[in-house]
């Protein structure tokens, strides 16, 4: 599972925990739903104000802005632990 | 497609509530007939610093009965009520789900007020982090139409849809408009009413600050005092009320049990002052003669009034005077009970949970009393029903609402049949 980048292996598993848990509560989705492959449109139901407000509680969960310049690259859970690795 | 023959005549074939003295129509008319007090200590927020700490909260409610867990935690609350209350009153009409008639049926539900709540959460979020921390769902669940739009999503209906807003006299205003909608045709059935909930700090604190609502906190159980001499202002509350209102050709056609049926709507505007009524009550006694007049009955025909009686010092003086006005001698030969004495001021529903306890007083030949009747003021001086329930057989019934900005509104209903 390409989630590490590198990265420490614990932290990734963390991170996919946390992203995975704000998309539960953010969705109303169930954790078993959410894979790191999972796409928020098409495949969790998001609508673009759901991922608005998914974003927004991602940047208060991880303590990080994320522009919407970055926003459309992050079409999967994912590409969103990605991205948040990099930024932390 | 509108109704190309409606049959000029609408009924009431469903209802549904969400209130603070319980929610479901069954319980609702248990508790008011037993003249429950629904005033207590708010808990819904923090007011110990508010001069008023007390309010008639909806205590048997989670929205996540009604929404999915998403939705439960996002929409405002006055939303999650109108869902309640429409689902409900689809129920009880045994309303058919054909795509046809689910064209033809339209949305009307009324908010004085709207999201306050969740306004006020995001204005705070505002200040604290910038606009960047403000909701995407702040304008779509608080804006008071949204009551309207999210039952008809919910529910698949795509007649009209609309909203009206006049403060307290939105619940009543919501169901004269959709009457009128059915009546010309405009739709077949209209599901309608009023829904409100403004228990949060800054509706407390605009109220509060505008001097209207009771500050008698240590004595919930007796603060909504309809009437009597003692009233120092209103218990506000929160709840909805939902009908379902159809053309009387297609009710019979499918069957449908009949509440009643809506025969008058009478409305009127002060032009005197934002918040205080007319001392002479001029605008509630055209409201009441307009309604009476469409209704073709003489004032004797009324069995009931439930009155808007606030337990505002100003209201119930001059709704007094105007029932006197617009009734002559009758006036005092009619039962005339406010139930906000038991259930609060639910501003923007308030009119739609009345008309409603009108149609089950004309069913159960039942008259729910005004509570807390202590010691009478000489200037209002009718009979109020006090403090007990009674048997009274109720042909046609009223309903006053009153709000800021000098709205006056009377529905007059009726036993279901012949006219």
């Amino acid at each position: 599972m390409p989630l590490g980048c590198g990265g420490n292996k614990h932290m990734s598993a963390t991170i996919l925990e946390r992203v995975t848990k704000v998309t539960c509560e953010e969705l109303g989705v169930t954790e078993s739903e959410v894979k790191p492959e999972s796409r928020f449109i098409d495949d969790l139901g998001a609508d673009s104000l759901d991922v608005v407000e998914l974003v927004m509680a991602l940047e208060e969960e991880f303590g990080i802005d994320i522009p919407d310049d970055d926003v459309n690259s992050l079409s999967t859970v994912g590409d969103t632990v990605t991205y948040i690795e990099k930024k932390s | 497609m509108p109704n190309p023959q409606p049959s000029g005549r609408v009924v009431v074939t469903g209802a549904g509530a969400v209130t603070p003295i319980g929610t479901g129509i069954d319980k609702f008319w248990a508790n008011l007939c037993a003249g429950t007090n629904g005033v207590g200590p708010v808990s819904l927020l923090d007011v110990s610093d508010f001069p008023t700490r007390i309010a008639a909260e909806v205590k048997d409610f989670q929205p996540e009965d009604w929404l999915d867990k998403k939705e439960a935690r996002r929409v405002d609350r006055f939303i999650a009520f109108a869902v309640a209350a429409s689902r409900m009153a689809l129920n009880d009409a045994c309303f058919p789900d054909d795509h046809e008639l689910r064209d033809d049926t339209g949305v009307l539900i009324g908010s004085g007020i709207g999201g306050l709540t969740l306004m006020s959460d995001q204005t705070k979020k505002l200040h604290e982090g910038g606009p960047g921390k403000v909701s995407p769902f702040l304008v779509p669940y608080m804006i008071p139409d949204m009551a309207s739009g999210y039952v008809s999503i919910q529910e698949r209906l795509r007649g009209p849809n609309t909203c009206v807003v006049s403060a307290c006299s939105t619940g009543a205003d919501a169901i004269g408009t959709a009457y009128h909608i059915v009546k010309r045709g405009d739709a077949t059935a209209m599901v309608c009413g009023g829904t409100e909930a403004p228990i949060n700090e800054i509706g407390m604190s605009g109220f509060c600050a505008a001097r209207a609502m009771t500050t008698n906190n240590d004595n919930p159980a007796h603060a909504s005092r309809p009437f009597d001499l003692h009233r120092d202002g209103f218990v506000i509350a929160e709840g909805a009320a939902v009908l379902v209102l159809e053309d009387m050709e297609h009710a019979t056609r499918r069957g449908a049990n009949v509440l009643a049926e809506i025969v008058g709507y009478g409305m009127s505007g002060d032009a005197h002052h934002i918040t205080a009524p007319d001392p002479e009550g001029d605008g509630a006694v055209r409201s009441m003669k307009m309604a009476l007049m469409r209704a073709g009955v003489e004032p004797g025909s009324i069995g009931y009034i439930n009155a808007h009686g606030t337990s505002t010092q100003l209201n119930d003086k001059t709704e007094t005077l105007a029932i006197k006005r617009a009734f002559g001698d009758t006036a005092y030969k009619i039962p005339v009970s406010s139930t906000k004495s038991m259930i609060g001021h639910t501003l923007g529903a308030a009119g739609a949970i009345e008309a409603l306890i009108c149609m089950l007083s004309i069913r159960e030949g039942i008259v729910p009393p005004t509570i807390n009747q202590f010691e009478s003021d000489p200037e209002c001086d009718l009979d109020y029903v006090p403090n007990a329930a009674r048997k009274v057989k109720i042909d046609y019934a009223m309903s006053n609402s009153f709000g800021f900005g000098g709205h006056n509104v009377t529905l007059i209903v009726k036993r279901p049949g012949q006219r």
